[in-house]
């Protein structure tokens, strides 16, 4: 009976193809809104990764990794005092104004690495030598730079090229590669004395310590003798990430935005599934009524309803995430806008179009159940 | 006209002193009222009556398909008043096949697999329920419809599907619910004339409720309802000068 099932939902054309419409629909918005805001997520804790340090010590009321609140140089001497670091180094971090050749300005995030060790250096080098970093007025750009600062000229800006930053020369030693900042700014990595030239002068100027534990040592527990010992706030990278993602969702608007999406993307879904899916019922009672008529128990012809929303269920998620996935593919090159597509999304939508078809089969079984077989009788 | 035949005196269908009332308070209407009703086996059994006078009704309970408020209800030897909903369900699926007036076809299933459904119901293979299938639209004359759908035949043609389905799992008792009453005058008789040729058989029960006149020659005994209740019972000579008589 089950491929009559099946023959029965797929025969009445329209319907049947407005519930896969319906499930596809639901599981691309569910599954693409997800997948972008995992991306999202995945800016907010990036500069954590571009950097690789175990220990990120800042200031003792920061609350996410993109937040600057500044140090006193003599703060770093406190860190390295710490029993079990091994090494610690300034580093400055700020959004500083890039002129470009044709007089644009260019919001830019400045990294400014420690000069004797370079530490932070960014992941991938794909031009020029870090080291020269160690030049006077010499910068890192990454891609994003590449494509950014390239105004005015006839080519894309390159290695021997120069820009401005407040007002000062800057000239390009190398390109690297990085994930994007959460703010969208390209990465411009410096010397840790560099970049103080080239920040607008304050009282205090470093933004963050970065500190490897001993050999033999957890970050956890160094962070934590940091912490305790010199009153300032020490982080693991995991940690970081962790404090950073719960503040975006906490502080912010994004979360709500795209939950809000996701949940429409649902109701949508069952929407349109569970008023196409009884309307079908509705209008195939006769023949359900004949059925029973000629023998069909109520729960023969439930697990019937429950094949067909499944069915319509298990393509409709393909297709939708298969667009989700096609979607990724073509914004996997220009990373805009972020997206990442973890398996337990797939599996969360999953489990949302099963509800979807089980909430709309429901609505049909209970019409069922209540349908008597003298139905057939009435003219 | 064909020759009545002597029905068998063993009972197919017997209805003791049903009632069933529909609505509540005011609205409340008995349908059937204390009625008596017996059919036998191997006979061609019409119930007839006016509009509204319980024949659809009467045969809904002895169907299965309505639960009755009174009385006693035995099918092929079954009291139904014994049986779970669950069991009358499986008893009808194993026993009875049903003719209905607007044939009740599924319209996205070709002619073969509307009629092995009745097969596939009762734990029948695919493969054996769509042979048989096909046979049984061999013999209703349907030989070249099997992949047709019922949108694409005639209303006659239709109802040659549909006794077809109704056969196919050789039910003991046949239900015909007005099996002409959608159809022009003839291929109601064509349709009757297959019903008369492939439906009878030895230990086979058909009942058909009509209010068509033309075919109260097919019957070997005919009940006439009247107000809820089993009025004339019409068998031999009574039978042949009711059928004669203008209607």
């Amino acid at each position: 009976m089950l491929h009559l099932a099946l023959k029965m939902l797929m025969g009445d054309r329209a319907k049947y193809l407005m519930l896969v419409g319906g499930v596809t629909f639901a599981s691309l918005l569910m599954t693409q809104q997800t997948g972008v805001f995992q991306g999202l997520l995945a800016w907010t804790t990036s500069h954590l990764r571009n950097m690789r340090a175990s220990i990120w010590v800042v200031e003792a009321h920061v609350d996410y990794a993109n937040e600057t609140k500044a140090l006193r140089d003599t703060d770093v001497n406190r860190v390295r005092s710490v029993a079990g670091v091994d090494f610690a180094v300034p580093m400055y971090q700020g959004i500083l104004r890039a002129k470009t050749a044709d007089g644009a300005d260019k919001m830019v995030m400045m990294i400014g690495l420690h000069g004797a060790t370079l530490f932070g250096r960014p992941p991938v080098m794909l031009r020029g030598l870090l080291e020269d970093l160690r030049l006077p007025n010499t910068v890192v750009i990454d891609e994003l730079g590449v494509a950014r600062l390239s105004g005015g000229r006839a080519r894309p800006i390159g290695l021997g090229d120069t820009f401005e930053i407040n007002d000062r020369e800057a000239r390009i030693v190398g390109i690297c590669r990085t994930e994007r900042h959460f703010f969208g700014y390209p990465y411009v990595f410096s010397s840790y004395d560099q970049a103080l030239q080239y920040a607008p002068r304050q009282r205090k100027m470093l933004s963050v310590i970065l500190a490897e534990p001993k050999p033999g040592l957890t970050p956890k527990e160094v962070a934590l003798r940091i912490e305790q010992e010199t009153g300032m706030k020490a982080y693991t990278t995991a940690e970081f990430a962790a404090v950073t993602v719960d503040y975006i969702w906490k502080n912010t608007g994004i979360p709500a935005s795209f939950m809000t999406t996701i949940i429409l993307g649902f109701i949508v879904g069952i929407a349109i599934c569970g008023q196409t899916f009884y309307s079908f019922v509705l209008e195939n009672l006769r023949h359900f009524g004949a059925l029973k008529a000629m023998g069909a128990s109520t729960s023969r012809l439930a697990m019937m309803l429950l094949l067909q929303a499944l069915t319509v269920g298990v393509i409709g998620y393909g297709m939708g995430v298969g667009l989700a996935a096609a979607f990724g593919f073509m914004v996997l090159e220009s990373g805009m806008p972020p997206f990442v597509l973890q398996p337990a999304t797939l599996w969360k939508t999953a489990g949302a179009v099963l509800l979807i078809c089980v909430l709309a089969a429901l609505l049909g079984i209970r019409k069922i159940a209540r349908l008597e077989a003298a139905i057939v009788f009435r003219g | 006209m064909t020759t009545p035949r002597n029905p068998s005196a063993t009972t197919a269908v017997r209805l003791t002193r049903v009632s069933k009332a529909f609505g509540l308070g005011d609205s409340r209407t008995l349908a059937l009222k204390s009625t008596d009703f017996h059919a036998g086996e191997g006979e061609m059994h019409l119930v007839v009556g006016p509009s509204g006078c319980g024949k659809t009704t009467m045969l809904s309970v002895m169907a299965g398909t309505l639960n009755w408020d009174e009385g006693e209800v035995e099918v092929l030897g079954q009291r139904l008043n014994e049986l779970s909903p669950r069991a009358i369900t499986a008893f009808r699926g194993r026993h009875i096949g049903f003719i209905f007036q607007q044939f009740n076809l599924i319209p996205t299933l070709n002619c073969v697999e509307n009629v092995s459904v009745p097969l596939l119901l009762n734990g029948a293979s695919r493969a054996v329920a769509e042979k048989a299938a096909a046979a049984l639209l061999a013999e209703v004359g349907l030989p070249d419809k099997l992949t047709k759908h019922p949108g694409q035949l005639s209303g006659g043609q239709q109802q040659r599907v549909a006794i077809a389905r109704a056969l196919v799992h050789a039910p003991r008792l046949l239900i015909c619910d007005e099996p002409t009453s959608a159809l022009d005058a003839t291929t109601g008789r064509q349709i009757m004339e297959l019903l008369a040729h492939v439906a009878r058989a030895p230990g086979r029960c058909v009942i058909i409720v009509t209010h068509d006149s033309r075919i109260y020659r097919y019957a070997d005994r005919i009940t006439e309802m009247e107000d809820g209740r089993v009025g004339r019972i019409l068998v031999g000579e009574d039978l042949r000068h009711f059928v004669n008589q203008p209607h």
